[in-house]
């Protein structure tokens, strides 16, 4: 079983982004249990969302507490909360930023961990462009997808058209695919650094 | 057909097809996102005949469903926690009335203090109202039982809530399979009413009854309730011949064969606990899980006979009576009156405290061992418990407890439970 914890800010689409990652989970034929952290959501308040894809049924309906990966949609809420809390020594993390790994100081984070796993993408402009809204979600679900390869980004797609129509999904499917390019290029790079 | 969809969506498609005439309800965290979904489908013209009726209140709610019912029509509501305390008279009046209304009860907490998360103690509040309760693990079992509700509550002329677990089940996305509009129809006939106000063969409904007729209708009630026991699993193998898969019946064993230590629980949890006894069962624990489905009528005799064969159980319950212990507990303990069993009683969840996997292990391993006292809180903080005891030893103004231990435990946004 694979799990995934998903953390921003009211208003960023945080449970949006867990369900849609769910029924691309299940539009590859697998299992998959996307929930809220059940909080009283406010604009703006922490969120968290949860994530579990599996082979087999999903019975499990504690929260997740060592996430496989962890996404971020917003930067700010390191210095708030310990957002990586749990995370396994393989996991993957994909952080909504501008700012490198390094450049954000999560260096000592990736230290004995694989670095290939760690990511970050400026999804919120990513949103602006493609849809015209600082929404973060869509752009890093297919992120993830090319971080990851857990999900594929034609599945990402197929979730776009089942949650959004007309100009709204053509939008986030131009955002998705531009981000999974970006990630798949940083991707690329590091693995070139790596056999420099 | 087979959908990744959230809970509330799924139960409210299933209601679409059980074809009600009418909808009514109040919206209350949990359950707010059925009724919107209803809402939706009855305003498109996917379903008619169908009145969505807006109240003002729960007690509205329950009282239109109550005037529909009696007027012959099929009639549906749903609500959580204090909607339900506040319709509570009208619950009563449903079920002494003998009116067949199906009610989803998303399951929260009551306060105060006021609390939106999920247990038990809402739809547990009304255990002797005479609606019966029949409790779902998954979506795909909310989504089958609300079907099944409908016929056996129109076949006994008695109200049924269908409880779901909020926000665990409500708001959780997961694989489920809606049934066709075909498979619905040839599972449940229409509304056929013992009782209708009807101009053309009037008759009045809720008369004032005497010391001289009083016991006899309620005897009626719970004799319903007794015939219920048997045609819930009769439903139940109906449901399966034209469905396809096992859902509802009376109760569900897991693993129990030579088991010493049975857990039993109703709703969600089981998911939870099931994976907890694959992991226990794999490291050669004799242990087993029985999941109560039918919580009102209670299966007194199944349940004996499902717990026999084993030495101990542990009944894990998201209630708790106050100043007593277990609710389910205590029908559990009926049920196995004289056999010499071992029970335990866990109260977890409260409020919607995580019941996780590692506190369920250890929760078991005492169990097993029998060093657990007879009544345990899961996860109890007793720090935060015995600082406010001693606070309150100590001062006489010792300020509301709920702001006292929230004031002692500070800041919990960074926790993801």
């Amino acid at each position: 079983m694979f799990q995934i914890r998903v953390h921003g800010r009211g208003g960023q689409g945080v449970v949006t982004a867990a369900e849609m990652l769910s029924v691309a989970a299940f539009e590859e034929g697998r299992h998959a249990q996307a929930f809220p952290s059940f909080g009283s959501e406010r604009t703006g308040a922490p969120v968290v969302a949860f994530c579990r894809i599996s082979d087999k049924e999903i019975r499990l309906r504690e929260p997740i507490m060592e996430p496989d990966a962890i996404i971020i949609q917003d930067p700010t809420l390191l210095h708030q909360i310990d957002v990586f809390a749990g995370l396994k020594p393989d996991g993957y993390v994909l952080l909504n930023s501008h700012h490198s790994i390094e450049a954000l100081g999560l260096a000592e984070l990736v230290h004995g961990r694989q670095a290939e796993r760690f990511c970050t993408l400026p999804a919120t402009e990513l949103g602006l462009k493609h849809i015209g809204r600082p929404i973060p979600n869509v752009p890093l679900l297919a992120g993830f997808a090319a971080l990851s390869g857990i999900i594929h980004l034609e599945s990402v797609i197929l979730a776009i058209n089942e949650r959004f129509s007309g100009k709204i999904a053509a939008g986030n499917i131009a955002a998705a695919t531009e981000a999974y390019e970006q990630v798949q290029q940083q991707m690329k790079e590091l693995a070139n650094a790596k056999a420099d | 057909m087979l959908k990744q969809t959230e809970g509330s969506k799924a139960v409210a498609e299933a209601i679409a097809l059980c074809r009600p005439e009418v909808i009514c309800a109040y919206p209350i965290s949990p359950q707010t996102h059925i009724v919107e979904a209803l809402g939706e489908i009855v305003k498109s013209g996917e379903l008619t005949p169908c009145e969505f009726i807006n109240v003002e209140s729960e007690f509205a709610a329950m009282s239109v469903a109550i005037g529909a019912s009696a007027a012959g029509a099929r009639s549906y509501t749903a609500t959580a926690s204090q909607g339900l305390l506040f319709m509570a008279e009208a619950v009563y009046n449903a079920s002494g009335l003998g009116l067949p209304i199906v009610m989803t009860v998303a399951n929260r907490a009551i306060g105060a203090p006021i609390n939106i998360w999920n247990d038990h103690s809402d739809s547990l509040s009304q255990r002797d109202s005479g609606w019966m309760q029949l409790f779902a693990e998954t979506n795909q079992e909310a989504v089958d039982l609300h079907i099944q509700a409908f016929r056996l509550a129109e076949e006994l002329s008695m109200p049924i809530m269908v409880c779901m677990d909020g926000f665990i089940l409500t708001h959780a996305f997961e694989r489920v399979d809606i049934p066709e509009q075909a498979q619905v129809d040839a599972y449940l006939p229409p509304f056929e009413p013992r009782q209708v106000l009807d101009p053309a063969a009037p008759v009045s409904i809720g008369a004032m009854v005497g010391p001289e007729a009083f016991m006899e209708v309620r005897y009626l009630a719970h004799a319903k309730q007794m015939q219920a026991i048997e045609r819930i699993p009769q439903l139940a193998a109906e449901f399966k011949e034209i469905f396809g898969r096992d859902s509802g019946g009376l109760l569900r064993s897991y693993c129990t064969e030579g088991a010493d230590t049975i857990i039993i629980a109703m709703g969600s949890v089981l998911g939870t606990i099931k994976d907890t006894v694959d992991e226990m069962r794999a490291e050669g624990h004799k242990i087993g899980v029985l999941g109560i489905i039918s919580y009102r009528p209670f299966p007194l005799e199944q349940v004996k006979a499902a717990l026999i064969n084993c030495r101990r159980f542990v009944v894990l319950e998201k209630s708790l009576a106050v100043g007593m212990g277990g609710i389910v507990a205590t029908d559990v303990r009926m049920a196995v009156t004289g056999t010499g069993l071992k029970g335990y009683t866990a109260i977890a969840g409260l409020g919607g405290r995580p019941i996780t996997k590692a506190s369920l292990h250890k929760l078991f391993r005492e169990a097993e061992a029998e060093t657990l006292p007879p009544v345990t809180f899961l996860d109890l903080d007793w720090i935060a418990v015995d600082k406010q005891l001693a606070r309150e030893k100590h001062t006489r103004r010792s300020g509301p407890v709920a702001e006292n231990i929230l004031h002692d435990k500070g800041i919990v946004s960074a926790k993801f439970g």
